[in-house]
């Protein structure tokens, strides 16, 4: 009987004409969390490879950050899906009997891909050095800690480690399209969608890809400020206005893909257009215009684009590039929000919305949603305690 | 070849050679026997107890009110639509084990205003129709309309 009460008081907020099985939305604050959290995943994995297949040394000191980033980020990335079914305890039989026709159970496959054979591998070669060095060096639970990450090897011969690098450096050139894999089918889930006309767009994957870059690299600008400012060591600038370029350049990508897409749609103006222009102005107003393309595109766009042609003191700038990087992080929150919830609030009416009310409390509640949000950034906490990046030796050979 | 990747190769032929048991003892045993499920939740759920009752079963003590609700616009809503499964209450006809609801909320939620019920049903704004009384007091839910 209390959920035909919860059933009622949704009913109450229904406007217009729907069909009975839309009163409720099914995929609530945790199904946005997660293309947020894959986003954040393959933005700094890609970052961290620009460094290393492009060579930009200017971005060396986001290096490891960004591989430990994702590394944290990615072994939270499906908790939200998990959390989110009826059953959580089930959700291991997705990998254990998949079916091909299944993009779910395939993402299962291409996550663990991604975590063992891509991030895993490259972060431990890259640290494989240190691990032998870290072993012998310090004491207690640390100690132990390493030398199994060493699996018993000491060899850190000059040949070792340059097999090391190459490895992976091969892994990067692999782990690159992994990324573009990993987060463009998480655009493909929706974009796949034909019943609804908000998600049904071949250009979703792109999009979710692009602003999965731009969230990436806005997460390792906040993180290296922050862990800088904990470290009480001067943040190099170069580095730092390297990162607001790229982030500049993918906003810029990013922002006119989704202009696109949105141009598409009102020049096509199919049957669905009506309602998307009603659902635009009226319930996503100030999550789509206010916080996604005011708050989180245009003023972080001006900001870093005023400083491609002009550079102001440092200490305005790093206050500008911090700014910039949580408007973005912010702003990418709400597009996954505008995607993820617009989409469930009109009716494939056409002719009605129903409304999302988040609780506070509760398995779906803004409060769960909040501990999957923290729980990666206190994982990346142990993993800079256990593998930092500043005690790494970063001469070759 | 190097003995640490040797050894990472060893790693990962472990990892997944533990996924492929795992899998074995995970699987539930009648798993794709007639198709991409597990054919005994079929079993499992045939055998869950029934609830709902027979509404002849209702009609056998209540004939009064079943010939009552056969004149009225309600008589092809079944009994335990507003009175919930009747098992428990076939057994042991006490009034404790029935539902019978007597708010006006009750009412509403099939005859308060939405524009996304069929007209068929006939509907009320309930927070400004008769407002001080209770539905029941005028309508009889057996035969709504006398």
């Amino acid at each position: 009987m209390e959920h035909f009460d919860q059933l009622y008081q949704a009913l109450n907020e229904v406007v217009g004409y729907i069909y009975p099985n839309e009163i409720e939305l099914r995929w609530s604050i945790l199904i946005v969390l997660y293309p947020y959290i894959t986003g954040l995943v393959a933005g700094a994995f890609i970052l961290a490879s620009l460094n290393r297949v492009f060579e930009i040394k200017a971005l060396k000191p986001t290096y490891e950050i960004s591989l430990l980033a994702a590394l944290a980020f990615l072994l939270v990335a499906t908790m939200p899906l998990i959390f989110h079914l009826g059953h959580p305890e089930r959700f291991y039989e997705l990998m254990m009997t998949p079916h091909s026709s299944s993009a779910m159970a395939i993402f299962g496959f291409v996550y663990l891909w991604y975590l063992m054979v891509v991030l895993l591998l490259e972060i431990w070669f890259d640290y494989r050095r240190d691990f032998v060095v870290w072993s012998q060096e310090s004491k207690g639970l640390k100690k132990f800690l390493y030398k199994v990450l060493t699996l018993g090897s000491n060899d850190i011969s000059p040949k070792a480690l340059k097999l090391d690098d190459k490895l992976g450096y091969i892994i990067t050139v692999v782990g690159i399209p992994s990324a573009f894999l990993l987060h463009g089918y998480v655009g493909f889930i929706f974009g796949s969608v034909k019943a609804n006309p908000w998600w049904s767009s071949v250009m979703m994957p792109v999009i979710f890809l692009l602003s999965a870059m731009v969230s990436g690299i806005a997460l390792i600008l906040v993180t290296y400020m922050v862990i800088n400012y904990f470290r009480k060591q001067k943040i190099d600038m170069l580095c730092l206005d390297s990162i607001g370029k790229y982030l500049f350049y993918t906003i810029i990508i990013d922002f006119t893909l989704e202009s696109l897409d949105q141009i598409h749609r009102i020049y096509e103006a199919e049957e669905s257009f009506d309602i998307i222009s009603l659902l635009i102005s009226g319930k996503l107003f100030f999550t789509m215009s206010i916080m996604q393309v005011l708050a989180g595109t245009l003023i972080p766009l001006f900001i870093l684009g005023f400083f491609q042609f002009y550079k102001p003191k440092e200490k305005i700038r790093k206050t500008a590039y911090l700014i910039s990087g949580i408007l973005v992080l912010v702003g990418i929150f709400f597009m996954r929000w505008n995607v993820v919830i617009g989409g469930q609030l009109f009716s494939k009416s056409f002719y009605g919305f129903t409304s999302y009310k988040i609780g506070l409390i509760g398995g779906e509640g803004m409060l769960a949603a909040g501990v999957w949000m923290v729980v990666p950034i206190l994982i990346l906490v142990f993993l800079l305690w256990l593998l930092p990046p500043w005690k790494k030796q970063h001469s070759g050979g | 070849m190097p003995k640490h990747i040797l050894r990472l190769i060893i790693l990962f032929v472990i990892v997944i050679g533990l996924f492929l048991v795992a899998r074995q003892f995970l699987i539930p045993e009648s798993f794709g026997e007639y198709g991409h499920y597990r054919a005994n939740s079929i079993e499992e759920n045939a055998n869950h107890d029934i609830k709902y009752v027979d509404r002849a079963e209702c009609a056998e003590c209540h004939d009064d009110i079943a010939a009552l609700k056969q004149g009225g616009p309600h008589k092809n809503i079944n009994c335990q639509t507003c009175h919930g499964p009747g098992n428990l209450h076939i057994e042991d006809p006490t009034p404790e084990n029935i539902v019978k609801e007597t708010e006006r909320e009750f009412c509403g939620r099939c005859h308060n205003k939405n524009a996304a019920r069929a007209k068929l049903i006939k509907q009320i704004d309930i927070n400004e129709h008769n407002i001080e009384s209770k539905c029941i007091e005028c309508h009889n839910p057996h035969e709504p309309w006398n």
